[in-house]
């Protein structure tokens, strides 16, 4: 009886482990999958889009007329880079000092006080970066215009910019302070022990060797500045409108996708310009991020 | 150098204090119990309630759906495929790129298949779509966690003859309880403070909804509507909701500090 009871405890034992194990691999298998479907969906609705006019025209011509069925993303592609650059000369300098104050000078409170400091601000979702932008950054940006001779709403690009600088500050510093710590010791000690000043040492040994870090850093901040939604679609403007300068108003490619999406099904090839242009993101953030990934393992394994 | 630390102090500083200077006033009991009234644009009268549950349903249900999609995956490529370092690699690599798509396009994406299944915009296409978009982060942030527990634990558990997914659930996830817990939070907070993904998928109502099939309200898009709003009090509702959401985030950061702290202190080399 004993004998038994034994037996099907074992027998239920393995069967819990085969259930548990196959609801993993099921698991396992939507992840593989996931990022192909999200692909193939996209391209698959704006493929209506793609076959009817050359993808050429559709990227590089500033005709925006849906009524007409005219669908030309260059404004806004402008508007994205525009917006994603600025961000990026606005956060790069900021964020590469300060790691490099953070993993070298900083006493311990200040690296206490920071870590949370940066856990917080990626935290804080965009819309909130949204309001803080109407709230400071517009006013601030339109007296700014004003005193140098570009008046303006204060919802331009430049503002834009700003609020996307400070939201993608703790992604950029996160992974600089890690490729900085991850520079061997000996390396600098080395430098160090040769005569070099702590400056010299830093600028000519830690910054050097971390080099791909550093820019793959960089790059996964534009691949993040590049879709932001919420907050840039609440500063930028949103004028349909090559902009020609950082007070302009701009119209990123996220920003139309969420705004157009009440009208997409009422025109005709609307729904399938939206999703061409998520499709755009989705392939551009996806490039960046692949770059920037394989660039930090390739230094790993070098160093 | 320290100019460009304290730069970075002084913003957040800042958000937090426009944040709070401007919603505090607004914000009150009245506008914590009452759905608004008279419509969210136009109506003067009505709180924020409608907002606050619908982003909790909202976000519990994708946090738990995505819980029980991202513990089994996260303990299969680190039990049962640990020896395939090639293989483990790659969904790593993957779950990176996935965490990195823009959660607009995950909302695009969601409202085509919510149109390709025949739904309206309603709870139930943003649990969907949320879940899809948090995977990533609750899978990868486990992950990290789980490497950091020694091999030799989870061998002696072999040894004596367990099978593998009870070396998973009892021997590894039990180890790193706070660690999950501190997954769990952090992919909570991005679940509640997403505005474009629910965008679409959502909708928005005056109401509480009762049921999966009705469309809901949420925070960062009461945030988003209501500013437009050229009515004053309308727009003190989407302050006060902001400052709502922020501590919100704010509390969840606070506890998944103190969870990690705590980890690191009682888990075992």
């Amino acid at each position: 009886m004993r004998d038994f009871f034994i037996k099907i405890f074992r027998i239920g034992r393995k069967i819990k482990d085969q259930f548990h194990s196959s609801w993993m691999f099921i698991c396992f298998l939507l992840i593989l999958v996931l990022p192909f479907i999200l692909g193939f969906g996209l391209l698959y609705k704006s493929n209506v889009l793609i076959r009817e006019q050359s993808l050429l025209q559709l990227l590089f011509s500033g005709n925006w007329h849906p009524l007409k069925g005219e669908f030309g993303f260059w404004p806004f592609i402008v508007s994205s880079l525009w917006v994603t650059i600025l961000s990026m000369l606005i956060c790069g300098p900021v964020c590469l000092l300060s790691a490099i104050h953070l993993t070298h000078y900083a006493k311990k409170w200040v690296l206490k006080l920071m870590h949370p400091v940066i856990d917080i601000l990626a935290g804080i979702p965009s819309v909130i970066y949204g309001v803080w932008g109407i709230l400071l950054v517009v006013p601030f940006v339109s007296r700014m215009g004003a005193s140098m001779g570009h008046p303006n709403s204060g919802y331009t690009i430049l503002t834009g910019a700003i609020v996307l600088s400070i939201m993608i500050i703790p992604f950029v510093l996160n992974i600089l302070i890690e490729v900085i710590r991850t520079v061997p010791r000996e390396l600098s000690e080395a430098s160090l022990s040769l005569g070099a000043t702590k400056w010299e040492t830093i600028k000519y040994v830690v910054l050097k060797k971390a080099f791909p870090g550093i820019i793959s850093s960089f790059g996964l901040g534009i691949s993040r500045a590049f879709g932001e939604t919420i907050a840039v679609l609440m500063v930028v403007g949103n004028v349909v409108k090559i902009p020609t300068g950082v007070f302009q108003p701009g119209y990123p490619l996220p920003a139309l996708i969420a705004n157009n999406y009440g009208e997409m099904l009422s025109i005709p090839m609307y729904d399938s310009a939206l999703m061409f242009s998520a499709l755009i993101l989705f392939v551009v953030v996806t490039i960046f991020n692949m770059g920037s990934r394989y660039l930090i393992i390739y230094s790993e394994k070098k160093i | 150098m320290f100019l460009a630390t304290s730069i970075i102090a002084i913003a957040l500083l800042l958000i937090i204090v426009s944040i709070l200077y401007k919603g505090l006033p607004s914000l009150n009991w009245q506008m914590l119990t009452q759905v608004p009234k008279g419509g969210y644009y136009f109506g003067k009268e009505g709180g924020i309630l409608n907002a606050i549950i619908g982003s909790l349903y909202l976000s519990f249900g994708a946090t738990i759906l995505s819980f029980i999609i991202s513990l089994p995956l996260a303990v299969y490529i680190n039990i049962h495929r640990a020896k395939q370092k090639r293989l483990v690699n790659t969904v790593r690599f993957l779950l990176d790129l996935l965490w990195g798509v823009p959660s607009i396009v995950y909302g695009a994406f969601g409202f085509t298949i919510m149109i390709y299944f025949g739904l309206r915009a309603s709870l139930l296409a943003g649990i969907i779509t949320v879940t899809l978009f948090i995977i990533p982060i609750m899978v990868r942030s486990m992950d990290e966690v789980f490497k950091t527990v020694p091999k030799g634990l989870i061998e002696a558990a072999l040894s004596l003859g367990s099978t593998r997914s009870e070396t998973s659930y009892k021997v590894l996830s039990r180890q790193c309880i706070p660690g999950i817990i501190t997954a769990i939070l952090l992919a909570f907070g991005r679940a509640i403070g997403d505005a474009a993904a629910i965008l679409f998928t959502t909708g928005y109502t005056d109401y509480i909804p009762t049921s999966l099939s009705q469309p809901t309200a949420t925070l960062p898009l009461s945030i988003f509507f209501q500013l437009g709003s050229p009515i004053p009090e309308v727009q003190n509702r989407a302050y006060a909701s902001a400052v709502v959401l922020t501590v919100i985030i704010l509390i969840i950061s606070i506890i998944s500090r103190i969870l990690s702290r705590k980890y690191y202190q009682e888990r075992i080399k």
